[in-house]
């Protein structure tokens, strides 16, 4: 994708402050991969009221049209979690969840997959979101890409869980060491933050199992905001919010969400496109923010 | 016997038992551990600010009378899962001074997010 077409991009999401990253990891000798590209959307929060974002019902919808005017569509969308706002009543649940769902289903773009967040599934370990969505965790290929989905959220205590972790492990065993892995969670699987709960308690074992990868990249949301991190030589990216985003882990006494900026509506939320680039034999990641629009 | 008679012995009961305590306590204040209650209330902890001396070993008695709960004090890398009927306990060693946050780390509901206190160790 070109700069112009990034910054285009930029304008029509209107938010600000989208990531293009460029060049999933890859190496040589492994299955070719076709360049192409997916948005992931993250932490929508559907059902979520309050000052923190005075427009909540109108920011979805608004990241969705930007998406459809992209110059080129996605090969697919993600939304990474926390698609609705919990609540304790398992009917206002699944009637967000419905409510979501017709929402997401403007997105030209036909195929959207999605994962849960704590606030869609931990309350009742992913009941209302599997009658909605299907599978909390699950596996597709595309272009040469495999991707693994992780539930880090269904089990109130963000374990990823004994059954799982080996369910993860026997997909591993049929990739090549070399093979392009990208992997959707919805909490980070490093600790990050644990003051915060910003972690996944096993997920140090979800990464041993992805360490003798070599070209192994994790997109999750949770925090509403970017941060990269390099745990050995996987590389794990957060994804901004479309609701509110958080403050900087510990730069606050409380995780509590940023104030709306009049003079800056959506100012800190926004999406990613991420393309993966058939560049063998040499992949480096490349993510940069895009300048202002 | 008089009324200013009962006092005063009375007063010297208390003030000789006190006049004891001085050694006896600081020998129990050395090796005993202080237990700390500690409820996990939908959505809050009570107490929310738990004040330790630096170098004093406490013991969390926790308990969550509506539905399964954490506390996770990462900064001590100290947490429990508290299930309702049971109590938890924690046992550790404030070894530094300042403000701490704990938190639940079990998602419990629609304030779950807003649920943490403060360890103060001075």
């Amino acid at each position: 994708m070109s700069d112009l077409d990034r910054r285009h991009f930029l304008q029509l999401a209107g938010f600000g402050g989208a990531v293009f990253l460029s060049g999933l990891p890859g190496a040589a000798g492994a299955e070719a991969v076709s360049d192409f590209f997916f948005v992931q959307l993250s932490d929508t929060h559907w059902g979520f009221e309050g000052p923190p974002n005075p427009d909540a019902r109108g920011t979805l919808p608004k990241a969705i049209a930007a998406v459809n005017a992209l110059p080129r569509p996605p090969d697919f969308v993600i939304f990474t979690g926390d698609l609705t706002h919990t609540t304790d009543d398992p009917a206002e649940r699944r009637r967000r969840m419905a409510e979501f769902k017709d929402i997401a289903a403007r997105l030209e773009v036909k195929d959207v997959r999605f994962i849960p967040g704590e606030h869609d599934a931990a309350l009742d370990a992913g009941k209302a979101f599997k009658e909605h969505f299907g599978a909390v965790n699950y596996t597709f290929d595309h272009k040469g890409v495999h991707f693994i989905v992780l539930d880090n959220v269904s089990d109130p205590g963000a374990q990823i869980g004994e059954a799982q972790l080996a369910w993860l492990a026997a997909d591993l065993k049929g990739q090549a060491k070399d093979a392009r892995i990208v992997v959707f969670a919805h909490r980070p699987l490093f600790d990050l933050y644990p003051q915060w709960d910003w972690a996944t308690r096993d997920g140090a074992r979800a990464v041993d199992l992805l360490m003798p990868y070599a070209n192994v990249t994790v997109f999750y949301g949770h925090i509403h905001q970017e941060h990269h991190q390099m745990t050995g030589h996987i590389a794990h990216h957060s994804a901004k919010s479309l609701i509110f985003p958080l403050p900087v882990a510990g730069s606050q006494p409380k995780r509590s969400p940023l104030p709306w900026d009049a003079a800056a509506p959506y100012r800190g939320l926004g999406f990613r496109e991420i393309a993966a680039q058939a560049k063998a034999p040499d992949y480096v990641i490349s993510e940069r923010d895009l300048p202002k629009a | 016997m008089t009324l200013a008679s009962k006092t005063r012995r009375d007063l010297l009961v208390a003030t000789g038992a006190a006049a004891l305590a001085p050694a006896a306590l600081l020998a129990v204040a050395a090796t005993a551990e202080r237990v700390i209650p500690v409820v996990a209330k939908k959505f809050e902890f009570v107490p929310k600010e738990i004040r330790v001396r630096r170098g004093e070993t406490v013991i969390l008695q926790l308990s969550a009378p509506e539905v399964p709960m954490g506390f996770n004090l990462a900064d001590f890398r100290q947490r429990v899962d508290i299930v309702p009927g049971k109590t938890a306990t924690l046992r550790f060693t404030a070894d530094k001074a300042g403000s701490f946050v704990f938190l639940c780390d079990v998602f419990c509901g629609t304030g779950h997010e807003d649920m943490s206190g403060t360890l103060v160790v001075a």
